[in-house]
């Protein structure tokens, strides 16, 4: 088991070469190829698919490229897709500034079962998120009747759209804010209120400019996924055009239609908006300083 | 459950934040999923079984399952590659490289579900070349372990990188001045931390791959029996309004999720001992 590697190469080489033939890395043809393979890998899987969307929705020209983005059922869908993320950012958001100082700044029992239960929706089929809101809502739902005798409608409507799209988008922000807030702890919260602040000015003097680029950071990874946000959407929506369809309903729908270069001019507008979070992300990573930050999951 | 007093504290707004936290996650997350469990006892135990038992829906948990898994190795195997080659190399591009990783979590699902169906079909870029070898992608099983690996792809990356950053070289280097070789040291020195965040990755990425939607109908082809997942099952039989139907499976599949939420936490926490902290 043991070769002395140096060995084999005194002889020949100045004993001030030995410590670089220590194993300490792969050979050169090994690391090359391994660089190969990751960017090849990566190469197919992820800049393929984006250069397609481009080149597919640019595919027909410049023009028919404008014309299927101001399209009224387009433009509808644009207009749905901001709504919700308009509704659903700030109302999830607020829980998450709200949980997270529920969570962080007291000590109580059940704390673990609860941040578990907040994550929740990450490891349900976004189907199954939206499904939920079928049964409860729809005509043959719990409280379908009596929303039904009401007038009121929220299964294939925008409210359910909105409630669809909270359920699957609802940890962002908390899940950024809870494990910072536990790190820095309470004394700085603490200070300030001896000082005579009351609870409102430590929280936003205090403890949110210590926490506003992991906010900023959950806000926008919230906003990316409440724009792109397709299963749980796909089964409330009831895909009426130009009322209750979003724009990854909406690329569906065109692209089931056959109107492929106008399903990509939608999609591509959906690209600029990940890569646009992408970008931002490295941005935020940078001015935390928490650079690398790896531990983000979704 | 969460409820009993906090420590004396000079911090004010437990009562109200905790209000806001338990009532907006029960309207929104926990009175809807008890909903589901209750409609689903709601079928009685022989449509429960004969749900179950039906050919369709077996078909449908082989190939999601099945799918999936193999989705999550081939993530496992090319994720520890790319966490690797990103934190131990240097080459023109890497940061480039790292920021790109999250491209499956940024991008929405059908738009992921159209492209790769595009770059796959028979006249797509990558499609024909297959296709000229005997080779049909889009439209068969092989199709949907393409969209999975897709959007499984930064889990495995994202679980490695941080221990393999942790890991302290001198261990290393120590192996190598006793004189092991460089397999004996990835294998036995390197490798053994890894593995509980290359599990968890793994799992991550299956626990992802199973309720996927957007990204795999478009390119799956969806034949009953053969290229079916099973939130798609779900979907066809809310669609037909068998809410019998559609319920006993979701169940089923909750039931699987939670199984995985339970062993992701076990895995994260045997990560963070072995990282000793």
């Amino acid at each position: 088991m043991v070769d002395l590697v140096a060995s084999d190469y005194v002889v020949e080489r100045p004993a001030r070469r030995q410590r670089r033939l220590l194993p300490l890395t792969e050979s050169f043809p090994v690391r090359v190829t391994l660089i190969v393979i990751a960017l090849l890998f990566l190469a197919v899987f992820l800049i393929l698919p984006l250069v397609v969307v481009f080149s597919e929705a640019l595919r027909l020209g410049l023009r028919a490229y404008g014309a299927a983005l101001i399209e009224p059922h387009a433009l509808a869908a644009i207009r749905l897709t901001l709504l919700t993320a308009l509704i659903v950012v700030p109302l999830n958001a607020a829980f998450g500034i709200a949980a997270a100082w529920a969570i962080t700044k007291f000590d109580f029992r059940g704390k673990n079962l609860l941040i578990t239960l907040i994550d929740l929706p990450f490891s349900v089929s976004p189907v199954i998120g939206g499904m939920v809101f079928v049964l409860l809502f729809g005509l043959q739902g719990v409280f379908g009747p009596w929303l039904a005798a009401h007038g009121i409608k929220i299964v294939f409507a925008i409210p359910g759209i909105v409630i669809a799209t909270l359920f699957v988008t609802l940890p962002f922000v908390a899940r950024e804010l809870i494990p910072l807030m536990q790190k820095q702890g309470t004394q700085q919260e603490e200070a300030a209120l001896m000082l005579g602040a009351n609870g409102w000015q430590t929280l936003r003097r205090v403890t949110l400019p210590n926490v506003k680029w992991s906010l900023l950071y959950g806000i926008l990874l919230c906003n990316g996924r409440a724009i792109g946000e397709f299963g749980a959407v796909a089964v409330v929506s009831g895909h009426i055009i130009g009322l209750t369809n979003t724009m990854p309903l909406q690329v569906e729908v065109l692209y089931n239609d056959y109107a492929f270069a106008a399903a990509f001019a939608v999609a591509s507008l959906l690209t600029l908006m990940a890569l646009a979070t992408l970008g931002l992300k490295t941005w935020l990573e940078w001015r935390a300083g928490t650079l690398p930050a790896r531990t983000r999951l979704h | 459950m969460a409820i009993a007093l906090p420590q004396r504290t000079v911090i004010p707004g437990f009562g109200l934040t905790l209000g806001i936290t338990l009532s907006y996650l029960g309207l929104i997350v926990i009175i809807p999923l008890c909903v589901l469990f209750y409609k689903a006892t709601d079928a009685g135990w022989v449509k429960f079984f004969a749900e179950l038992t039906s050919p369709r829906t077996l078909a449908a948990f082989r190939v999601s399952f099945g799918i999936a898994f193999l989705a999550a190795f081939i993530n496992a195997i090319f994720g520890f590659i790319v966490a690797w080659v990103l934190v131990r190399y240097q080459f023109p591009g890497r940061r480039f490289v790292d920021s790109l990783i999250d491209l499956p979590f940024a991008l929405p699902t059908a738009v992921a579900g159209i492209a790769l169906t595009s770059l796959y079909s028979v006249h797509g870029w990558l499609g024909a070349p297959l296709a000229a070898a005997g080779i049909k992608a889009a439209f068969t099983p092989l199709g949907i372990l393409i969209a999975l690996v897709f959007v499984g792809l930064p889990f495995v990356v994202r679980t490695v990188e941080p221990v393999l950053l942790d890991f302290d070289r001198e261990l290393e280097e120590s192996a190598a001045m006793l004189g092991a070789s460089r397999a004996n040291i990835l294998w036995r020195v390197v490798f053994p931390p890894i593995l509980p965040a290359l599990m968890t990755g793994f799992t991550l990425a299956f626990a992802r791959a199973i309720g996927e939607y957007g990204s795999v109908i478009f390119i799956a082809g969806n034949m009953p029996g053969y290229s079916e997942i099973v939130p798609l099952l779900i979907v066809i039989k809310l669609e037909q309004f068998d809410y019998a139907g559609a319920t006993v499976i979701a169940t089923l599949m909750l039931v699987a999720s939670f199984v995985l939420l339970f062993a992701i936490n076990l895995l994260q926490a045997w990560t963070r001992r072995r990282q000793g902290g």
